[in-house]
C-alpha cells in the first residue's frame, strides 16, 4: 500500500509534463491558426530534378 | 488573372515550378501605386520584425478564397528569389513574408503580389490599433492549469468519497490532502486572481461589481477547506473550489467568444454606402465606393459633397465648410498644394483632388456621431442599468448574511453550501448584455437590408415616431431614369459644353441631370461658381455669365403655367434661351409604401418644387394628407418645428441636400441615397435607394426592439429566481451553480441575437 505514495507522485509529474507542454504550445502560437495546417499538410513536396533526360517536365 | 500566371509559369499545384525568366505583368500595376512603401517610416510601421539581412511584414490579401491560393503564396520564392519564406493564415487571410532587404524592396513585395491577383490591402490607420486576437492567451493558460488542478484534486478526493476515514492509514489522508493543497494553491493565487483583481478595483471604486460575490465566494471556500485540513478537521472543500474557478473561467471564455463573433467591427465592412467620383488618367469619371479609395486616386469633389479622405487640392476652388468637424461654418479657402481634410464640405464649385490618406470608416462615423446638438437618450438608459447592477450586488450580499445565519441557527451543514451558491448563481448579466447585444445585431440587420444608422439610440428613436414627412425630389422621385427634354432657342454646341460645365459643378439631382443628358465633349474650367439651395447656379465660363435655374432664379417672376415636371431655365449673358423639362419619375413601389405607411403613420409632403405634381401626389397620398410645395429650406425647418410643438415625434426622409437644416430638427432624419456622393452628417440614418420598397418593414423592424430587451430581462429574472429559490435551500451545489451562470449570460446573449435575427425574416419578403 505504501507504494501507492510513489505511484501518485510518479504519475503527478508525468501529467505536470503533459501541463508544461500545453502551455508551451500555447505560447508558441501553435493554436492561433487551427485550419492553414489541414491544408498544408496536403501539399506536394518539390520533386528534385536531376536530369532532363531522366525526369522530363510534364506539360500542360 | 492568377490562372494564366499559373498556367505560364506551371504553378500548379500538381506540377513541378518551371524556370521562369521574368514574370509578364498580368495585372498592370499604376505607376507609383506602392511608391508610398518605400518612404522608411511607413515601412517602420508595417514591418514587424527587421535585422541587417531580413524583413518580416505581415500582408492582409481579401482576395484568398482557396487552398490554390495558400499554395501559390506559399511558393512566392520560386517566383522572386528574394523571398526567402512566406505563411499563409488562411483564416485570416493574411500572408506572412520574409524578405532579403539586399535583393527585393518591401514597395516590390507589394507589387509581386498585386501582379499574381493579391493586392494587399493597406491601411495605414489599421497599423496603430493591433489587430485584436482571437482568444487571450493568458485566459488560456489560467483554464488549462485551473482544468489540470480540478481534474487531479478531484481524484485525489475519490478515496474521501469512497469513505477513506475508515481507513487505519492516516498517512495516507494527510498524503491526500496535503497534494489538495498544493494543487490548490496555484488554482487560487494565479487562475482566480482575475476575479480579485476586478473586485479590488471596484471596491476602490466604492462599488461593487458582479466579480465581488464571485471573489468572496471563492475565498470563503478555500479559507474554510485550508482550515479544514490542517486541524485535522475534515477533508475540505478544494474540489468545488478548483471547479469554481475553473467553471467560471471557461464560462468567461466561452461568452468573450460569442461576443467577439457577434461584435461589430465597422472598420472592414462597408459601412457607408456612399460613392465618390474619381477620375481616370484619361479624364473619364468613375463612381467607386469611398471603401475602393486608395491613396493617390485623383477624385471629383461636386458643390455641396463631403471630402471621404485627407486630399491635395489639384484644380479648382476650394471653399470647404468643416462644420461638421470643428462647427466653424464659415467656409475656408484652400489653395492648390493645399491638404484639405476629410469630413468638410465643398461649398463653391467642382475641385479634383488626390487623395493622400485612406478612407478611415471609423473617423468618418466619428463625425456623424459627434452630434452635440442632440441630448444623448442613450446614457439615461445605460446609467440606470449600472444604478440596478450596483443595488443586485448589496442586495445579494444581505441575502447571503441572512441566509448564513439562518443556517447557522437551524442546520449547520448547509451554510456553506448556501452561502457560497446564493453568491455564484445571481447574475445581472440580463441588465449588462441584452441592450448592447439586442442594439449590435439589430443594427447589423438593418446594414444588411441598406439601412445605415449612426447609432443604436435611432432606431429607438424610430420606434417611438407618429410623423413621416417626405421630401420630394430625389426623395421619392428618382433621377436616374428622369426623362429630360430641351425647349427654347437652338443650342450651338459651345453653348451646349457650357451648360453643361456649369451644371456638372453641382450635386443636385436637377443639374446632375442636365449634365448627363448633354454630352461631354470638352472640359471648360467654371470661374465664380455660386450655387443658391433650391434655386439655382451661377458662373463664368469664358468672361459668359451662364445662369441655370427655376423660373424665379432666372426671369424674377414664378411659373404660372402648369407643367408635369420640373423647369430649369437657362440663360447665357442674362439672355434666356429656353428651359430644360425634367419629368419626374416616381420610385418603384411607392404606391404600396405610401399605402403601408399610411398605416403606422401620418404622412405629410414638403417640396422645394412647384406644384405641378399636386394631382399626380394626391393620387399617392391622399386629400387628406398635407402637400406643401415651393418650401425653402428654411420653411421646411419650420414646418418640422411646427409639428413638433404639436408633441409629433417626427421622422423625416429626404436627400440631404436642401433639407439638412429640417433633417436636423427632425427626432429621426434619413437619406435616402442611390450612390450618390452626398453625406449629410445632419442625418440620423442613411437609407439605401434600392431598399426603398422595404422602408416600411424597416420602420417597423425597430419596433421590435423593445419587446426583445423587455423578454430577456424575463428570463434574467426568471432564472435567478429559481436559481436563488434552490440556492438558499442549500441544495444547489456550488460548482453547479459555477457552471449554470456562464450559460445564462450565453443564452441572453443567444435569446437577443435570435430574436432579432429572427424578426429580421419579415425585412426579408
Amino acid at each position: 500500500m505504501s507504494a501507492i505514495f510513489i505511484l501518485i507522485a510518479a504519475s503527478l509529474t508525468i501529467a505536470i509534463g503533459f501541463l508544461i507542454a500545453f502551455i508551451w504550445s500555447v505560447k508558441d502560437g501553435q493554436f492561433e491558426d487551427d485550419y492553414t495546417p489541414s491544408i498544408r499538410m496536403l501539399f506536394d513536396d518539390e520533386i528534385i530534378e536531376t536530369t532532363e533526360a531522366i525526369n522530363p517536365k510534364p506539360k500542360k | 488573372m492568377v490562372y494564366e500566371i499559373i498556367n505560364q509559369n506551371g504553378l500548379c499545384t500538381y506540377y513541378d515550378i518551371e524556370k521562369n525568366p521574368g514574370i509578364a505583368q498580368k495585372v498592370k500595376i499604376r505607376e507609383g501605386k506602392f511608391a508610398f512603401l518605400d518612404d522608411k517610416a511607413v515601412e517602420a510601421k508595417l514591418v514587424h520584425f527587421s535585422d541587417e539581412k531580413q524583413k518580416h511584414v505581415i500582408f492582409y490579401l481579401p482576395q484568398m478564397h482557396c487552398s490554390s491560393c495558400i499554395w501559390l503564396l506559399e511558393n512566392l520564392n520560386k517566383l522572386n528569389a528574394g523571398i526567402v519564406k512566406s505563411q499563409v493564415n488562411f483564416l485570416k487571410k493574411e500572408v506572412s513574408i520574409v524578405y532579403n532587404t539586399s535583393t527585393v524592396s518591401l514597395r516590390k513585395v507589394a507589387e509581386l503580389l498585386t501582379t499574381i491577383g493579391y493586392e494587399p490591402h493597406i491601411s495605414l490607420h489599421d497599423i496603430s490599433n493591433k489587430k485584436i486576437r482571437k482568444y487571450d492567451k493568458k485566459r488560456v493558460y489560467k483554464i488549462g492549469i485551473a482544468g489540470f488542478c480540478f481534474a487531479n484534486i478531484m481524484m485525489f478526493s475519490f478515496p474521501e468519497y469512497f469513505g477513506l476515514n475508515s481507513l487505519q492509514e492516516k498517512g495516507l489522508r494527510e498524503y491526500f490532502s496535503y497534494l489538495n493543497i498544493f494543487l490548490a494553491l496555484p488554482v487560487f493565487f494565479y487562475c482566480a486572481s482575475d476575479f480579485f483583481v476586478s473586485s479590488w478595483k471596484s471596491l476602490q471604486q466604492k462599488f461593487l461589481n458582479i466579480d465581488a460575490p464571485i471573489a468572496l465566494a471563492i475565498v470563503i471556500t478555500f479559507g474554510r477547506s485550508i482550515y479544514e485540513i490542517l486541524s485535522q478537521t475534515g477533508a475540505g472543500y478544494l474540489d468545488s473550489m478548483s471547479g469554481i474557478v475553473f467553471f467560471m473561467l471557461l464560462g468567461r471564455f466561452f461568452q468573450n467568444r460569442t461576443y467577439q463573433t457577434l461584435s461589430f467591427d465597422r472598420d472592414y465592412t462597408s459601412y457607408f454606402p456612399l460613392g465618390v467620383t474619381t477620375l481616370n488618367e484619361d479624364g473619364t469619371e468613375n463612381q467607386i465606393p469611398i471603401s475602393k479609395l486608395k491613396t493617390g486616386q485623383r477624385i471629383k469633389i461636386h458643390s455641396g459633397e463631403i471630402i471621404p479622405a485627407d486630399a491635395i487640392l489639384f484644380l479648382g476652388k476650394a471653399y470647404i465648410d468643416y462644420s461638421f468637424v470643428t462647427g466653424e461654418s464659415i467656409p475656408i479657402e484652400k489653395s492648390i498644394g493645399e491638404i484639405i481634410y476629410a469630413g468638410g464640405k465643398q461649398t463653391a464649385g467642382a475641385i479634383e483632388l488626390e487623395v493622400v490618406k485612406e478612407v478611415s470608416q471609423s473617423y468618418l462615423t466619428q463625425l456623424w456621431d459627434n452630434d452635440a446638438f442632440k441630448e444623448n437618450a442613450e446614457e439615461k438608459s445605460v446609467s440606470f442599468i449600472h444604478q440596478v447592477s450596483r443595488y443586485f450586488t448589496y442586495a445579494l450580499f444581505s441575502l447571503a448574511v441572512v441566509s448564513a445565519i439562518y443556517w447557522q441557527i437551524n442546520n449547520s451543514t448547509k451554510t456553506w453550501n448556501a452561502v457560497t451558491s446564493i453568491l455564484i448563481v445571481a447574475c445581472p448579466c440580463a441588465l449588462l448584455l441584452s441592450a448592447t447585444f439586442t442594439n449590435g445585431n439589430m443594427l447589423r440587420m438593418l446594414q444588411k437590408f441598406g439601412f445605415y444608422a449612426k447609432n443604436a439610440n435611432v432606431i429607438e428613436r424610430v420606434a417611438s415616431a407618429t410623423t413621416l414627412v417626405f421630401d420630394k425630389t430625389g426623395t421619392i422621385t428618382q433621377q436616374k431614369e428622369a426623362d429630360i427634354s430641351y425647349n427654347g432657342a437652338l443650342l450651338s454646341k459651345e453653348e451646349e459644353q457650357l451648360i453643361r460645365s456649369l451644371a456638372a459643378q453641382s450635386s443636385h439631382p436637377l443639374s446632375k441631370a442636365i449634365a448627363s443628358y448633354v454630352p461631354f465633349s470638352k472640359a471648360m474650367p467654371v470661374k465664380h461658381y455660386h450655387e443658391t439651395k433650391g434655386l439655382g447656379s451661377t458662373g463664368i465660363i469664358n468672361s459668359l455669365v451662364i445662369k441655370l435655374g427655376s423660373a424665379q432664379y432666372i426671369t424674377g417672376k414664378k411659373n404660372s403655367s402648369e407643367s408635369d415636371g420640373s423647369l430649369v431655365y437657362v440663360s447665357i449673358n442674362e439672355d434666356i434661351l429656353g428651359y430644360f423639362l425634367i419629368r419626374n419619375t416616381y420610385r418603384t413601389g411607392l404606391e404600396k409604401i405610401i399605402r403601408q405607411l399610411q398605416s403606422k403613420f401620418k404622412l405629410a409632403l414638403i417640396s422645394g418644387d412647384n406644384d405641378a405634381e399636386r394631382q399626380t401626389l394626391i393620387k399617392y397620398f391622399d386629400n387628406k394628407t398635407d402637400l406643401r410645395f415651393e418650401q425653402k429650406p428654411q420653411d421646411k425647418l419650420d414646418y418640422i418645428k411646427a409639428l413638433q410643438q404639436k408633441g409629433e415625434k417626427i421622422i423625416m426622409l429626404g436627400d440631404g441636400l436642401n433639407d439638412a437644416g429640417a433633417l436636423k430638427q427632425s427626432d429621426v432624419g434619413i437619406v435616402i441615397t442611390d450612390d450618390i456622393n452626398n453625406f449629410s452628417p445632419a442625418s440620423d440614418a442613411i437609407l439605401d435607394g434600392k431598399s426603398f420598397t422595404k422602408f416600411s418593414a424597416i420602420l417597423s423592424y425597430c419596433k421590435n426592439q423593445k419587446t426583445i430587451i423587455f423578454g430577456s430581462f424575463i428570463i434574467s429574472i426568471l432564472y435567478n429566481f429559481v436559481g436563488l429559490y434552490f440556492a438558499v435551500q442549500g441544495s444547489l451545489q456550488p460548482v453547479i451553480a459555477a457552471i449554470l451562470m456562464p450559460i445564462s449570460s450565453i443564452s441572453i446573449v443567444l435569446f437577443t441575437t435570435g430574436m432579432s435575427s429572427l424578426f429580421a425574416r419579415k425585412l426579408r419578403s
